[in-house]
């Protein structure tokens, strides 16, 4: 089964919710899983971040659904780890 | 129920609104404790008025400062947010009516305007509470106009200490500065009354 490891998504949002509320939103969503928020770019409403998303499983659907209710809007993605789990071996 | 509370209490401090409505709650209800301030000393200097002619006046006075807080607020509120929430589409280039900020909008201005709505009215009925105890207040040789206008002064200095608390100066100083602005309106009732 093809698994998210990894993924880092270019991310525009609003100033609120600030940076610690919105991955704190984002990690109530997707349990077991490390996110990391960079802020790239400020504007006056508007700032760019770049949101990296480790995990066993990353829940990618979950995540832009929590992304759009917090008013922000998915770019990119910048960066993608996708593992295949290992191969089924029938017995000889 | 308790997940709506949730939602408001995240919406609020989301669009940082629980200030304005904290402002909105000590502003009308000040608002509404002086103008009950201002009735009980105009029928204490007018002499004379039976009580339940005060319990009238004053409960429809109450009525009318919390539907006038409910109206006002969310009209202007409502107008506020919906400008909000535009100008941050706009800058975010998308719709954001089904996100957080888009609920904001809807939902906080009927909340907002409860609560501006809702200051004057309770403060004012806590007010009115000696008029109609008068039964219990008898045995203490408590008069219901004096012990309400004492009750009014409570709640302005009260309301003057949470204002300092927020403000962070010393909440006995913030308590007597609304205790002196209750004195000078009952100071020129009494200056200006008839007799």
């Amino acid at each position: 089964m093809v698994q998210i490891k990894r993924i880092v998504l270019d991310v525009l949002k609003p100033h609120n919710p600030n940076a610690l509320d919105f991955t704190t939103a984002i990690a109530e969503k997707v349990p077991g899983c490390r996110i990391k928020l960079t802020v790239a770019a400020m504007d006056e409403k508007t700032e760019t971040v770049l949101l990296m998303i480790e995990g066993e499983n990353v829940p990618y659907r979950a995540i832009t659904e929590v992304i759009s209710s917090l008013g922000g809007s998915i770019h990119s993605i910048d960066e993608v780890d996708v593992e295949n789990g290992p191969v089924d071996t029938e017995p000889a | 129920m308790a997940s709506l509370i949730a939602e408001l209490t995240w919406l609020l401090t989301l669009t940082r609104s629980h200030l304005i409505a904290r402002r909105y709650f000590v502003v009308n209800g000040f608002d509404g404790a002086l103008t009950m301030l201002g009735l009980l000393v105009g029928f204490y200097v007018s002499d004379e008025v039976k009580l339940p002619v005060v319990i009238s006046a004053c409960l429809g006075v109450a009525i009318a400062l919390g539907m006038s807080g409910i109206s006002s607020a969310y009209i202007s509120e409502a107008a506020e947010k919906r400008r909000e929430l535009r100008e941050l589409e706009k800058a975010m280039v998308t719709d954001l009516r089904h996100s957080a900020h888009g609920r904001a909008a809807r939902l906080l201005p009927v909340v907002i305007a409860l609560v501006n709505g809702i200051a004057p009215l309770a403060i004012s009925l806590v007010i009115l509470l000696p008029l109609w105890a008068v039964p219990l207040l008898k045995p203490l040789a408590l008069r219901p106009l004096e012990s309400a206008f004492v009750l009014a002064l409570i709640i302005i200095f009260l309301l003057g200490v949470y204002l300092g608390r927020i403000s962070h100066t010393f909440w006995l100083w913030a308590g007597l500065r609304t205790l002196f602005v209750a004195a000078v309106t009952t100071a020129f009732i009494f200056a200006l009354s008839p007799e």
